[in-house]
């Protein structure tokens, strides 16, 4: 082999090398893999979530592989018919939404996140599980009688829910660590 | 010089569209006015046709489309004619196979544009931009819709509004069907509360056109032109578009645009339950946002794209991080690329997932 063969043979495998290098550089970063069969576990909430209630959702997702579906539930005033548009509400909605979704992502846990509406929550909720399916519903419980399901909410929940349903208590801390709407 | 264009909107068949149509026709015609109808839906209903007498009718083009005769306005007859008003029923009705327009709405297009003023009729089911929440509402899917730029474009909008309870009525004395077909409408369509979410909606397009009137009396047509902003989202069945619509919402809200979402489907394309319940659950987020969901087939993504940002108007799209592969990439070529080389004049978005940042140090 001549001392020109090998040079072109270099040159030739420093392309392949220079080739593989740019195809496998900085990839997409990779969705996370949901199996189709994933278990899906509701946490529905509105106006405020306690982050002790997400964490404790987000970990009850991890341990069962599951798909964290939160829902924020909008309520629909009387005067405005059901399926109107609710531009304030979803400003106030939506970066709490995003929040709480950047932190299931963040722990690796698929998130499917819904806004939904109703007359009242339990309204809402039920159009929810009537059109959805889920394994599971983590209902957040008021922490200093604020935020989460009321009493009454979490009685008809526990009555009608069409699957398994945990009460999520927050863990009593500081009420100004309670992640709120801010739009 | 363009005519005039007037749209009688109604929330259902029977409000009396037709024959507000005529009446203004009649007081136009007693004001010494030229007009003629263009297209008048023969629906054979006597008060109708009592209304139609004495106002000349341009005779119809008549097609053969099987063992069927069809019917249709004469566009280049009415044209020719000239009139100052032309009375054009039914915006939204698709012509027969080989006409030169496949929708009415086209063929009013070109009488105005001929200078000739056009009083026409529509329900409010038949807009796109409503077309699923309809099918929603009222479990039948309109196949013979119109774009939402016709209201938009028209010169007034008048809503012909009756209670669900009158055109009951109406439908009972065998005033806007025959007596059998009238039963199996009130048990069907024409059931109180499907005609109620038809007449809400009737009602908030015309309010909402009054209010996009009155701020384009604010802004010269100039400006309006250069702030119009329209903003079209991606997505696919499939959870990660949830955000990608939350995102262009938000986008929208800051630019004070309109919001499309589309999902352009393979044809053929079978769903599984999944996406079937994820593509439902997008529907009902551009319901909650007030945006326009749109499904579209096409085999070629970015062509079926192009073709609804230049019939929509679209300044913005936004699209998820694409997953290719940098072999496909390199093989096929980066959808980024085409959207960018095929969308000139185009803001294109890509949103990212918040979490994929790389965690700042504390």
């Amino acid at each position: 082999m001549s001392g020109l063969d090998v040079a072109l043979l270099a040159a030739v495998a420093a392309l392949a090398v220079a080739l593989v290098t740019l195809l496998l550089r900085r990839r997409p970063p990779r969705r996370l893999a949901v199996p189709a069969s994933a278990r899906r576990i509701l946490v529905p909430f509105s106006g405020s979530l306690d982050p002790t209630v997400l964490q404790a959702a987000i970990r009850i997702a991890h341990a069962e592989e599951a798909v964290l579906v939160p829902a924020y539930l909008l309520i629909v005033p009387l005067r405005y018919g059901e399926d109107s548009p609710l531009r304030e509400e979803v400003k106030l909605a939506m970066p709490l939404l995003e929040a709480v979704e950047h932190a299931a992502l963040r722990a690796g846990v698929p998130v499917d996140a819904r806004i939904e509406k109703g007359r009242t929550l339990t309204h809402a909720l039920r159009r929810l599980w009537d059109v959805e399916p889920f394994d599971r519903i983590g209902a957040p419980a008021p922490a200093d009688g604020r935020g989460g399901f009321t009493e009454k909410e979490l009685a008809w929940l526990l009555l009608n829910a069409p699957t398994e349903t945990l009460v999520l208590k927050p863990r009593p801390r500081e009420p100004r660590s309670r992640l709120r709407s801010t739009a | 010089m363009r005519g005039r264009y007037r749209i009688l909107l109604g929330m259902a068949a029977g409000v009396g569209k037709t024959y507000r149509m005529l009446q203004e026709g009649q007081q136009a015609h007693a004001e010494g006015q030229d007009v003629v109808i263009g297209y008048l839906e023969p629906h054979d209903r006597p008060e109708t046709a009592v209304l139609a007498e004495g106002l000349e009718e341009v005779p119809r083009l008549r097609t053969e489309h099987g063992s069927l005769e069809l019917n249709e306005m004469d566009v280049d007859a009415v044209i020719r004619r000239a009139p100052e008003l032309a009375l054009i029923d039914e915006l939204a009705h698709t012509n027969a196979p080989g006409m030169r327009n496949e929708k009415r709405y086209q063929d009013i297009d070109e009488v105005l544009d001929a200078g000739v003023d056009v009083i026409s009729t529509v329900n409010v089911q038949h807009l796109e931009s409503l077309n699923d929440a309809i099918a929603e509402l009222t479990d039948v899917r309109v196949r013979e819709t119109f774009p939402d730029r016709i209201l938009e474009e028209a010169d007034e909008v008048v809503l012909v509004d009756l209670t669900p309870e009158a055109l009951r009525d109406r439908l009972r004395a065998g005033k806007v069907y025959t007596k059998d077909r009238a039963e199996v409408a009130l048990n069907n369509f024409f059931r109180v509360d499907k005609l109620s979410a038809l007449r809400e909606l009737a009602l908030r397009e015309v309010a909402e056109d009054v209010e996009s009137r009155r701020q384009s009396l604010v802004l010269d047509p100039l400006s309006q032109q250069a702030v119009a902003e329209r903003v079209l989202a991606l997505v696919t069945p499939e959870a990660r578009s949830q955000r990608i619509l939350r995102r262009a919402w938000r986008s929208a809200e800051r630019l004070g645009a309109q919001l499309d979402a589309v999902w352009v489907r393979r044809q053929g394309r079978e769903l599984s339950e999944e996406e079937q319940v994820s593509l439902a659950a997008l529907r009902r987020l551009a319901i909650v946002l007030g945006a326009h969901f749109l499904e579209e087939e096409g085999d070629d993504l970015v062509a079926t794209v192009r073709h609804i940002v230049y019939e929509r108007g679209t300044t913005y799209v936004l699209v998820g991080t694409p997953d290719e592969s940098r072999w496909r990439e390199v093989v096929r070529g980066s959808l980024l690329s085409a959207l960018v080389r095929e969308l000139p004049g185009v803001d294109i978005r890509v949103v990212a997932n918040r979490a994929d940042r790389p965690e700042q140090p504390q």
